[in-house]
């Protein structure tokens, strides 16, 4: 699980089966100290994030059974709104 | 499993329910002379009893995670399963 920025959303009207009523947000990855730490992904939204909000992201597999039903074709998911990092 | 240095904790109130009652730690993970290597990341804390400045060893495979939690669908991936007392890693001469 990692740390990230949400920084804007994405709209996909033409998507594979199994998306349905996903919502996109574009991510990029911090570290615990807010610094960028990986390349801006797209992440499916289960907590219902907003653009500005520092989020947990579970990734791979663990994203694809974050969803409901589980095993939806994802590889990044937004699993948490963080309201502090304490390091 | 990574040799990481608990750096400190995060707070999420809103969050999936299967990490409800669970501990979310910042990790560093280290070498074997335990410097910095790599980027933090966030794990887990199923022993429950890392805090800030220990050392712990994390695994980092979901099936090995279901396995511990019991929970064939848990979305976790990092997971701390031990505390470690002393690393012994000699340098090399």
């Amino acid at each position: 699980m990692y740390l990230g920025r949400v920084i804007g959303t994405v709209v996909a009207t033409r998507r594979v089966s199994g998306l349905e009523g996903a919502r996109f947000l574009v991510v990029q990855p911090v570290d615990h100290q807010n610094q960028p730490s990986g390349a801006v992904e797209v992440a499916v939204d289960l907590v219902s994030a907003s653009p500005g909000t520092l989020v947990m992201l579970e990734g791979s597999r663990e994203a694809a059974l974050a969803c409901d039903p589980s095993f939806v074709p994802v590889d990044a998911a937004i699993v948490g709104l963080v309201d502090e990092v304490d390091a | 499993m990574n040799l990481c240095r608990v750096l400190g904790t995060v707070v999420a109130s809103e969050k999936l329910p299967v990490f409800t009652g669970r501990k979310i730690l910042v990790v560093q993970p280290l070498d074997e002379q335990q410097k910095p290597l790599g980027k933090s990341y966030l794990a887990i804390d199923h022993s429950s009893s890392a805090g800030k400045g220990d050392l712990v060893l994390v695994m980092n495979e979901g099936g090995g995670v279901r396995q511990v939690l019991q929970d064939k669908t848990a979305p976790i991936r990092a997971l701390i399963v031990g505390v470690v007392d002393a690393v012994d890693v000699p340098k090399p001469a």
